[in-house]
């Protein structure tokens, strides 16, 4: 961790410098927040990564303070975790990190006065980065520093500063310690505080390119970057994963892995039927990859996505559960020129003939008898009723109906 | 019965005159477009197939995905009250030999238009400018005549709507208002499908054709005469037939039909003939009925019995 106590209102140029940063790497670094972010920022709204440079190396390194609460700090590994050498420093030596628990040499007492004296010397500036989700259940006490529950240190922290970055799902909205009955009573930052700017950067873990694309948004415009209704940014958290998926050819082929391990699975394709969250998941991961590898994705390694930034899926349906389609597009097959009517089947034919047959048949002994009772009433025409008094046990022969048939 | 030759005479001089009166020569007239008429040409032998426009057209119309056939995909098997543009696939059949060819189906937009003819309450009209083929609700009974009338069985019924729709394409006129072209043209990224003035359409059809010949099929313009002509136009190198456009002869456009149910009923002249026609035979027959029941009545003595 770089720490210049004396040097900390220095431009991201003059620390570059200072730490020996070529700027070829820092030209990489600009050039993938341009892939990051291809709109949204203004920071990136530039020609080429020269010019995003020339406007970051001017922008004063913001100070920033970095509280665990519930996590399981993988959102700090995978702002380490950078591939490249020099990156994880690079990102380090672009925002002042005032105050960090993982990452920070001293502990205890020291660490605390670190953290009030970078709270009193950037109040209203520093932006607090928030990392796992905050336990309110019983008074706070399943999560406590310096003796305080986790509620007291959020207010106390937040209340001082400029704008508040949620990172992760759990920072976000509860996350995986909310999952199920929620023992925790576990919350996210943006449930708990009012009145500052907060920003949530949801993934388990996030990209983060993100978290740097928003910071330096911020100390550069000193406002935040377009929102969504969820408080995500509009630039990383505008495209569906499926909209842009690799693997894209194969669903609209239809070529699905139907179990882990199979042929299909073995083949790259397509992960839905195996529950990808993919159709449902609004995330840019199927463009930027992590650490700078390409393929570094749940994806791209065959495992289906869990929907990891959407409130609603990630730690709530089913990890295996087919996700909804939104946006259909059509299918790589086509429709033939003859479609609709089909052939009527052999028997629906024999059923029609034998309906029809048995009707025309029914209809024809029909007119027959009518005929025969016809010729019958006028063989044998009815008598003068008054001179025919049949007795009871007579039948009635009066019609003479019967006698062809 | 018999009937007397001057019975016979004047039983045909009523219906005669008023044949005579009605059957006067008219002068057969075809039908023209409007001379604004938009149209559009597609070219099977450019599209490959990328439903661009399949997509586009739903979305400017605000068209919900048939899903039916397939869970996953906006998938129709045909035009249908979800689909109103359709990309679909001529594959030859074994022991076939020639080329594969897409083709888009979508309202030809007749110049005289059989739906519009068939509409009892001219719920379907052709725009006297543009010769757009519309759909008017309020006038709609949703007899479906249009569908049974349409020779390229374009328009569909909303069958799952309680209020249903007919459901066709309309050349995206709200686009065209706007002074846009209609969206399967406009996204169409090999041009396959272009949009513009009837006329120039015909003329850029028939420039392809002179440029490259024996390229298209029997070196013709789908759409140019066929049924009294449509504005939607194709070309293609395989028999038009198999991608699924009727073969229609010139002459067979409703008009024709319907000038002639014009001449039948003009002045209602040749309905009271034929009327007349009948009558005049009826009341031979009951002549011949009386007469034959009053011998029968002097015979037997029997009431008179209709």
């Amino acid at each position: 961790m770089v720490r210049n106590d004396e040097n900390t209102t220095s431009t991201i140029g003059e620390q570059l410098r200072r730490a020996g940063i070529p700027r070829r790497d820092f030209l990489k670094f600009c050039t993938e927040l341009m892939i990051v972010a291809p709109i949204g920022l203004s920071i990136t709204k530039k020609a080429w990564a020269g010019e995003v440079a020339a406007d970051l190396l001017k922008a004063q390194r913001p100070p920033v303070i970095w509280l665990h609460f519930q996590d399981c700090t993988g959102c700090t590994e995978t702002l380490l975790r950078t591939s490249r050498p020099g990156v994880a420093d690079l990102i380090l030596n672009i925002i002042d990190l005032e105050y960090h628990e993982t990452l920070m040499p001293g502990s205890g007492k020291q660490a605390e006065e670190q953290l009030q004296s970078a709270m009193t010397k950037y109040a209203g500036k520093y932006v607090l980065v928030c990392e796992g989700s905050i336990p309110t259940k019983e008074a706070g006490i399943y999560f406590k520093l310096a003796g305080k529950p986790g509620t007291e240190l959020l207010e106390d922290v937040a209340s001082k500063a400029g704008a508040i970055i949620a990172i992760g799902s759990c920072a976000s909205w509860g996350g995986l310690p909310s999952a199920g009955d929620n023992p925790t009573g576990a919350n996210g930052v943006s449930d708990l505080i009012k009145g500052v700017p907060i920003v949530n950067l949801p993934g388990c873990p996030p990209n983060p390119y993100n978290l740097l694309g928003t910071v330096l948004e911020f100390v550069r415009t000193g406002a935040l970057p377009e929102l969504d209704s969820n408080l995500r940014p509009k630039f990383a958290y505008d495209r569906l994963i499926h909209e842009q998926c690799p693997r894209r050819a194969h669903f609209d082929n239809g070529r699905f892995a139907q179990v882990f391990g199979d042929d299909g699975h073995r083949h790259g394709w397509c992960l839905y039927k195996l529950g990808c969250k993919g159709p449902d998941t609004h995330a840019g991961c199927s463009t930027r990859h992590f650490n700078e590898m390409p393929d570094v994705w749940p994806i791209g390694i065959g495992a289906p996505c869990v929907g990891c930034t959407e409130k609603e899926i990630a730690f709530k349906v089913p990890m295996f559960q087919q996700a909804s389609v939104h946006n259909f597009t059509p299918p790589a097959t086509y429709p033939p020129i003859e479609t609709g009517a089909g052939h009527p089947a052999h028997i629906a034919t024999g059923l029609a003939g034998l309906i029809v047959g048995s009707a025309i048949g029914a209809a024809w002994t029909a007119a027959q008898r009518f005929q025969s009772s016809q010729e019958g009433a006028e063989a044998n025409p009815p008598e003068p009723p008054k001179e025919m008094l049949p007795a009871d046990d007579d039948p009635p022969q009066s019609n003479g109906r019967g006698q062809g048939a | 019965m018999s009937l007397t030759r001057r019975q016979l005479l004047k039983i045909g001089v009523v219906g005669g005159t008023s044949a005579a009166l009605t059957g006067t020569a008219f002068a057969e007239e075809e039908p023209a477009a409007p001379h604004d008429a938009v149209g559009m040409l597609y070219d099977a032998t450019l599209c490959i197939g990328c439903k661009s426009c399949v997509v586009a057209c739903a979305n400017a119309n605000g068209l919900s995905a048939d899903t039916r056939v397939d869970p996953l995909h906006q998938a129709p098997a045909d035009l249908n009250s979800f689909t109103k543009n359709i990309i679909k696939l001529y594959t030859p059949a074994a022991g076939e030999s020639g080329p594969y060819s897409f083709v888009k189906r979508q309202c030809m937009h007749c110049v005289d238009p059989f739906c519009a003819a068939a509409c009892p309450f001219h719920a379907l009209s052709k725009d006297p400018t543009t010769g757009v083929v519309s759909w008017t609700a309020d006038k709609c009974i949703g007899c479906r005549y249009c569908q049974l009338a349409c020779p390229f069985e374009t328009p569909k019924f909303d069958w799952d709507a309680f209020n249903a729709k007919i459901i066709k394409c309309e050349f995206c006129k709200e686009r065209l208002e706007k002074g846009q072209e209609p969206a399967c043209t406009f996204v169409c990224p090999k041009k396959a499908v272009i949009f513009g003035r009837r006329d120039l359409m015909l003329r850029e059809a028939r420039r392809r054709i002179k440029e490259s010949p024996g390229k298209y099929f029997e070196d013709r313009v789908y759409g140019e005469k066929e049924g009294g002509g449509t504005q939607v136009l194709y070309l293609s190198a395989v028999d038009f037939n198999k991608l699924g456009l009727p073969k229609l002869s010139p002459d067979e456009h409703p008009s024709r039909w319907l000038r002639w149910q014009e001449r039948i009923m003009k002045g209602f002249i040749l309905p009271i003939g034929v009327y007349g026609v009948i009558v005049g035979f009826l009341k031979q027959n009951f002549r011949e009925h009386d007469k034959e029941m009053n011998e029968e009545h002097k015979k037997t003595g029997l009431l008179p019995q209709i």
